[in-house]
């Protein structure tokens, strides 16, 4: 009895000490979080008010003057980075999308398990090494030349494994009921995985891809080893191409304030266009909530 | 052959794809590479000059090197208790009805490109750190401490640091929400059950058991750091050879990757010089190799403990 | 004073603003094993978990409570308690064995203790072997002190999580299907210790079994659909229920 009212004495002195580390350990929780919120308030804050008063549908649609002058704007830049999203597309999700099958309906072999790990790997990948290694690939012995080909060889890399594995992730959710059931009807593994299991997954599966379109929009560095950038509109898909991000940083190294006006402007777009795409996948995702 | 195996065939040759593109890029890099180490040997790897002038050339890797961990580790110190801070805020104390909305913010970090967070370094944030906490630090303890010396410009290795940690804090953030939330609630009800406050069940509970998952996010995060190109380039100050051989935090620098980033267009194809970004681009990628081997290791094995519960 | 350990007035608890446990009213007296049955799901783990506070950190719920749960003629649910002192006072057992893996035998028991701010290394040492001894573990683990928590068999585990409740010295333990993961042999032992355990504390178990209730139990209460059915002596609820429903479960005629 005694040892308990020892406890008991012990646990009354300590309470209010144990009270105050544990609301000092949520402050100092919640305050984490504010302190990662103040960085984006600012960047989205600066991009629009300096940005803002460079866009002007000339801006937008104009080639960049002389160097130097303060003319023209990222008409290039705007219709290079479609140009190369939809390369990127056109390359990159067919392989991650089978990919993705592959991994979802055949996906127990050690062979998947590697695939798997690499996937991850290549997602968390240095773009810089991915850059050089298109360089290689597509500028020196494919094609020859800078080109929009060889950027969007680079960003396909990038977008193979996130395409892959969002597809895996939205198969897997599909119930094996629906499999079995085609099965038993003695419909072919192919058929009733493009017909019945591919439609159900649907939804998961193109979110992933505008995910992965996000993400590889604002890329930067593989593109300057492979696209070079460019004063022009388009021409050629194996001749160099301007692009967003590309000409934003080349702005941001001129020593001019129409550069830096400019360069403000271009990251307001693509900002736009990279949040409007998180804001359409969490917007369609938002029924799905976690369990 | 049917239909079926025809289908099994083809996807797993396109799923191939990866392993067949890391394969490639092992081989490119080391075969384009190559002459730079052919000429200098280890030198290129533990040098510390760098001269891409025609007869003078010389390429040593060693202060790049220094760069990227000295900005990565800085980046971590930073990011990974505010990260885990977010992760058990987000999982465990937050109202419900603020955790979806707090938790897609924190998501949109990561959403932000990369030359967008240098643009913001280069023009805004990087006058807050000279003026906040380079000229303080720098007048108060720069006499007595070197790492904290210089002169307060804010194109340096500290800016490069403190931008990487706010890249990589969703990174780390979000997988560490994954652990927290994968450890099973009997566990935090066990801790509870004996009384303790939640800052008390998260030590027993949680951070035991997810140590290993923990400690992965993190590297995962290095990981990240390790790679991260424009923003780095942007804010670095990108010195080169001995001088970017970091004696203080406050020192303009460089790191692998913005070393490329800068140069590659610029190389000469006739020099050794595009050979020794490749070179540069190879020792990155070998660093990443080792990180991102250990951080799935980590994971695993963090997974692992909860199997010895079922 | 009272020999009423612990009581319930008029307790509501909602899942989400839906009654998982309806207007219960029981008293639990010291020094006794309370049942409690129902079929799955009729609310017996929300009750007891009200009874520790513990209802209220269901995660991804709003989980709340209203009515009293009186310990010591004190309301636990008043603005002015402190719930995890709450929880060092009313211990709780779970239906998994749940040791903490990672750490000792010997810091699984005494992980309450270092919470509540014992450092003493003698005194954890030595309530370390009294709670063992409690449980009957001792004898078996003394030798392996330092081993992992998760390194014995499973009714070994659950016997040290009762251990780990008893030695912060509870007043009341609660027990939600301490043995339904357990083969015979463990539930058995588990058994004699609760009525060896009774002598210093009140127990309230919720069981599935009915053998075990009336094995074990003084006192049994039915619940169904939240609601409080019936309860009185064990014996007498099992050989004579008054209500129609009680008698329908444990003749097996439900559940
Ligand atoms: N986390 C929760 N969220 C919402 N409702 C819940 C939750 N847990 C339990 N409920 C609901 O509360 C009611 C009572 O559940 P409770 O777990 O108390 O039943 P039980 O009698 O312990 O059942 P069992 O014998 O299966 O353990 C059930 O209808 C259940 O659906
Ligand atoms: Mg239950």
């Amino acid at each position: 009895m005694t040892e308990q009212n020892e406890l008991e004495r012990l646990t009354q002195r300590n309470a209010a000490k144990r009270k105050l580390i544990n609301n000092l350990f949520i402050f100092f929780c919640g305050f984490c979080t504010l302190i990662a919120i103040i960085p984006l308030g600012s960047i989205l804050f600066e991009v629009v008010k300096n940005g803002y008063p460079a866009i002007s549908w000339e801006f937008l649609t104009a080639r960049p003057g002389a160097i130097g002058s303060a003319e023209g704007g990222i008409g290039p830049a705007i219709q290079g980075t479609l140009i190369i999203i939809a390369l990127t597309t056109l390359l990159g999700v067919p392989f991650g999308v089978v990919s993705g099958i592959y991994l979802a309906e055949f996906g127990d072999s050690k062979f998947a398990k590697t695939v798997r790990i690499v996937n991850d790997m290549l997602t968390e990948f240095p773009s810089i090494v991915i850059g050089i290694f298109a360089y290689y690939i597509v500028t020196i012995v494919l094609i020859g030349s800078f080109s929009a080909f060889g950027g969007a060889f680079a960003l396909a890399i990038i977008m193979l494994p996130v395409v892959a594995r969002t597809t895996e992730e939205s198969l897997r959710l599909v119930p094996n009921g629906l499999r079995e059931s085609a099965a038993a009807l003695g419909i072919r593994k192919w058929r009733y995985t493009w017909s019945v299991v591919i439609s159900a997954a649907r939804r998961g599966m193109v979110n992933g891809i505008m995910l992965s379109v996000a993400r590889i929009t604002g890329e930067t560095a593989p593109l300057i080893m492979t696209i070079l950038g460019s004063q022009w509109f388009f021409s050629s898909f194996f001749g160099p191409i301007d692009a967003l991000p590309l000409r934003i940083w080349r702005l941001s190294l001129l020593p001019y304030e129409y550069a830096r006006i400019q360069g403000w402007g271009a990251a307001l777009v693509l900002i736009t266009i990279v949040l409007t795409l998180n804001i359409i996948v969490k917007y369609v995702t938002r029924s799905k909530v976690r369990t | 052959m049917n239909a079926d195996k025809i289908f099994k065939q083809f996807s797993s040759v396109m799923a191939f794809s990866a392993i067949g593109i890391m394969i490639l890029i092992v081989f490119v890099l080391v075969t384009q590479s190559a002459p730079v180490w052919q000429e200098f040997g280890l030198d290129f790897a533990f040098g510390s000059d760098w001269n891409p002038v025609e007869g003078r050339e010389s390429y040593g890797v060693r202060p790049y090197i220094y760069g990227t961990l000295i900005t990565s580790f800085l980046a971590l110190l930073l990011a990974v208790p505010i990260s885990i801070g977010i992760a058990i805020f987000l999982s465990e104390l937050a109202p419900p009805i603020i955790r979806e909305p707090l938790s897609f913010i924190v998501e949109l970090l990561a959403a932000v490109p990369s030359v967008i967070y240098g643009l913001w370094g280069l023009f805004i944030f990087r006058f807050y750190i000279r003026d906040y906490i380079e000229e303080p630090v720098i007048n108060s303890l720069g006499d007595t401490i070197p790492i904290f010396s210089g002169i307060p410009f804010g194109l340096d290795l500290f800016t490069a640091g403190i931008i990487l940690a706010v890249m990589i804090i969703p990174t780390i953030s979000s997988v560490a929400r994954e652990v927290i939330y994968a450890v099973p609630a009997t566990q935090k009800e066990a801790a509870y059950a004996l009384g303790a406050t939640r800052w008390e069940m998260m030590r027993t509970s949680v951070f035991n058991y997810a140590k290993s998952g923990l400690f992965g996010a993190c590297v995962l995060g290095l990981g990240r750091a390790v790679g991260e190109t424009m923003a780095v380039t942007m804010v670095i100050g990108n010195t080169i050879g001995a001088q970017a051989l970091p004696e203080s935090l406050f020192q303009p620098g460089q790191s692998m990757a913005s070393i490329i980033a800068n140069e590659f267009n610029e190389a000469d194809p006739g020099s050794l010089h595009p050979s020794a970004l490749i070179g540069v681009g190879l020792i990155l990628f070998f660093f990443a190799l080792i990180i991102q081997l250990f951080s799935l290791y980590l994971r695993e094995r963090s997974l692992k403990v909860g199997e010895v519960l079922d | 004073m009272s020999n009423i350990k612990l009581k319930t007035e008029s307790l509501n608890a909602m899942f989400n603003g839906q009654k998982a446990v309806d207007d219960v009213n029981l008293e639990f007296p010291k020094n006794t094993i309370t049942a409690l049955i129902g079929p799955s799901g009729c609310g017996k783990s929300t009750l007891i978990r009200t009874m520790n506070r513990m209802h209220e950190l269901t995660p991804a719920t709003d989980a709340t409570v209203e009515g009293k749960v009186v310990l010591d003629n004190k309301n636990i649910y008043d603005s002015d308690v402190d719930p995890t002192l709450i929880r060092r006072r009313v211990g709780m057992v779970f239906q998994k064995p749940n040791p903490f893996p990672t750490m000792s035998i010997f810091d699984n028991v005494v992980a309450g203790l270092k919470l509540n701010g014992l450092r003493d290394k003698t005194k954890l040492r030595e309530i370390c072997e009294s709670s063992l001894k409690g449980v009957a573990l001792w004898d078996e683990v003394k030798e392996d002190l330092d081993k992992s928590g998760t390194s014995i068999s499973g009714g070994q585990q659950q016997r040290l999580c009762i251990a780990r409740t008893i030695a912060v010295q509870p007043e009341v333990i609660l027990l939600d299907e301490p043995c339904s993961a357990l083969d015979p042999i463990s539930t058995s032992k588990i058994e004699q210790l609760l009525t060896e355990l009774k002598k210093q504390y009140t127990i309230i178990i919720v069981t599935h079994n009915m053998q075990q209730a009336a094995r074990v139990a003084d006192t049994t209460a039915f619940m169904y659909l939240g609601k409080l059915i019936e309860v009185g002596k064990t014996q007498k609820l099992f050989e004579n229920p008054k209500e129609e429903m009680t008698e329908n479960y444990i003749t097996g005629k439900f559940g």
